[in-house]
């Protein structure tokens, strides 16, 4: 779009950063999360995990955050994880209601040892990137939904990290913030060049969005497909009114209805 | 459904009556406002005025039952040793409610940091709460040479319970996610206490505090009930005893009085903080327009 947008190589010339291998996720009662999910997350990705509830999304996410271990198979980083590599978004905006906004965004520095003082220029800079320059000073309790979402992504966005996990981050918004979101989220990842990995059961929102989506499937939950969504960025309101778009959600659409029992179709 | 929604919409939507209804929800809420601080002190001082109609109508004799006036007097006229009884005991309760403070929220600290702890060292504490202060205070008196410190062991037991409970809860009640964020940045445990668990338990802490400064105060008036002996360093509950000895019944009351109204400013001064430490995030302190 401007001058200083990264250039994303395609699909096909991409770094890897992280891999999964073959992985498995059982829960103690014995319910399959996940079984034998394979991925490799390059460099510049926006990958969506797209799938009914209960596919073993956001047990992905969790097993890729390192927040649970997978029972079979392995996710490795390309060189290693380092302690700035993720930023994640939860469904909730998940502040701490006690601190400003700019505090917020703070956080992950502040685990590092790094005063306000150092990081304020970063923290205004990500905070204008998300359009809140004006809010660092407020409390989250002040802040619409959209507002306070757009505050835990700038959190995520802060350091820098190697990989972005999101999960539904707009599932909870209405549908005016959640495509004023969605357009945002794109302008920012051109921005950036940022490798996000989003969840999301919107087949609308994949294909507006990503350039890779995985189609799940539940019980066991599992990767049934890779559609690539071989659009150039940036993307707006032409894409989302093109037929390749119309073609390729079509295609998406009918992959997921295909996963889901005779009885669920409906 | 959506034929009859536009309309009924439109309906509701007219200027006059909108007016109408804010202006009375306007009114009322000024109403409220007066009657939060006139109605209390309207039925305070009518019970006083019947209390002192009471006695006069009847011809109460005030070794029986003083009126209100006579209580006012004696309060003035014993102030020199209800002063310093009421030092006493204020002492004793503050001291105490510090260190229930101190002991409730480092014990509870302790238990969020350690499963083990908790399960070693919570049931001392259920037990210490659940039987009666009046029943442990004469074993107390026993063991412990110093009045004072006797005194404060009381006061203490019984005010460090509801904060170490609410501190405890409020320790583990932080949000999930925020939780799993800690553990993303790979944030060490006094990072976590700090940034996350600390505030969100502040608010139960304050809960707590309120319920043990009342406590604290109930604890060093039944404490010296107990330990019975008088003195110098005599507190407000002594004083009431001996003034029932030699049925000084103004006297009884005043003391009661001055108990009374030191409960109420440890209440209101609880809540006080309460309200400030919260006015700027928590739901319990945010008004409402
Ligand atoms: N901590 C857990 N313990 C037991 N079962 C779980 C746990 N977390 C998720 N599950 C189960 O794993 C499956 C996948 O859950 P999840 O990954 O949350 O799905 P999604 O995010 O796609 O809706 C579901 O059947 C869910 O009930
Ligand atoms: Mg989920």
């Amino acid at each position: 779009m401007t001058a200083h947008d990264r250039i994303i190589p395609p699909l096909h010339q991409r770094k890897p950063v992280l891999s999964m291998q073959a992985v498995d996720k059982t829960f103690n009662g014995g319910v399959v999360a996940l079984r034998r999910m394979s991925l490799t997350v390059n460099e510049g990705d926006f990958i969506s995990l797209l799938g009914p509830s209960g596919c073993g999304k956001s047990t992905a996410l969790r097993l890729i955050a390192g927040l649970m271990r997978p029972t079979v198979g392995r996710i490795t980083w390309e060189g290693g994880r380092g302690t700035d590599d993720l930023g994640v978004v939860f469904q909730e905006p998940t502040l701490m209601p006690w601190s400003t906004v700019a505090k917020n965004v703070w956080l992950p520095f502040r685990l590092r040892g790094k005063s306000f003082a150092t990081v304020r220029d970063r923290i205004e800079e990500v905070l204008a990137l998300v359009g809140l320059d004006k809010f660092a000073n407020s409390y989250p309790r002040e802040l619409s939904g959209g507002m306070k979402m757009r505050v835990s992504i700038a959190r995520a966005l802060v350091t820098n990290p190697r990989l972005i996990l999101m999960d539904e981050p707009f599932a909870a918004l209405d549908e005016i913030t959640r495509q004023k979101l969605n357009d945002d989220l794109l302008n920012l990842k051109a921005r950036t060049g940022a490798t996000v990995i989003f969840v999301t059961h919107s087949v609308f929102e994949s294909v507006f969005l990503s350039d890779r989506i995985l189609v799940m499937a539940a019980r066991p939950g599992r990767v049934i497909r890779e559609i690539a969504v071989d659009a150039p960025y940036p993307r707006g309101i032409a894409w989302r009114t093109s037929p390749d778009y119309a073609r390729i959600a079509r295609e998406t659409s009918d992959t997921l209805m295909s996963t889901l029992a005779p009885g669920e179709s409906h | 459904m959506s034929v009859t929604e536009p309309t009924s919409r439109s309906e509701t939507g007219v200027g006059p009556m909108f007016d109408a209804e804010e202006e009375s929800l306007a009114r009322k809420q000024r109403v409220e406002a007066v009657a939060k601080w006139l109605l209390p002190i309207a039925v305070l001082s009518l019970a006083i005025w019947y209390w002192d109609r009471l006695v006069v109508w009847n011809d109460i004799p005030h070794y029986i039952l003083p009126g209100p006036g006579r209580v006012m007097q004696t309060l003035i006229q014993d102030w020199g040793t209800l002063s310093q009884s009421l030092l006493v005991t204020l002492q004793i309760t503050l001291m105490a409610l510090a260190v229930a403070i101190i002991g409730g929220v480092g014990l509870a600290v302790l238990f969020a940091q350690s499963r083990l702890a908790e399960m070693s060292f919570s049931p001392f504490a259920v037990i210490l709460q659940v039987t009666p202060i009046v029943a442990i205070a004469p074993l107390i008196f026993i063991y412990i040479e110093s009045r004072m410190v006797g005194l404060l062991l009381c006061a203490w037991i019984v005010a460090f319970f509801p904060i170490l409970a609410n501190t405890t809860l409020g320790l583990k009640s932080a949000d999930h996610n925020l939780r799993d964020l800690m553990l993303i940045y790979k944030a060490n445990r006094w990072q976590r206490l700090r940034y996350l668990q600390l505030p969100s338990a502040l608010p139960y802490f304050l809960g707590g505090l309120r319920i043990a400064g009342g406590l604290a105060l109930i604890g060093a008036v039944v404490a010296e009930y107990v330990a019975g002996t008088g003195g110098i360093g005599s507190g407000l509950a002594f004083r009431i005893l001996e003034a029932g000895y030699r049925l000084n019944i103004p006297r009884m009351f005043a003391a009661l009085l001055l108990i009374a109204l030191t409960g109420v400013i440890i209440f209101a001064i609880t809540t006080a903080i309460s309200h400030f430490a919260l006015r700027k995030w928590h739901e319990s302190a945010l008004k409402r327009e």
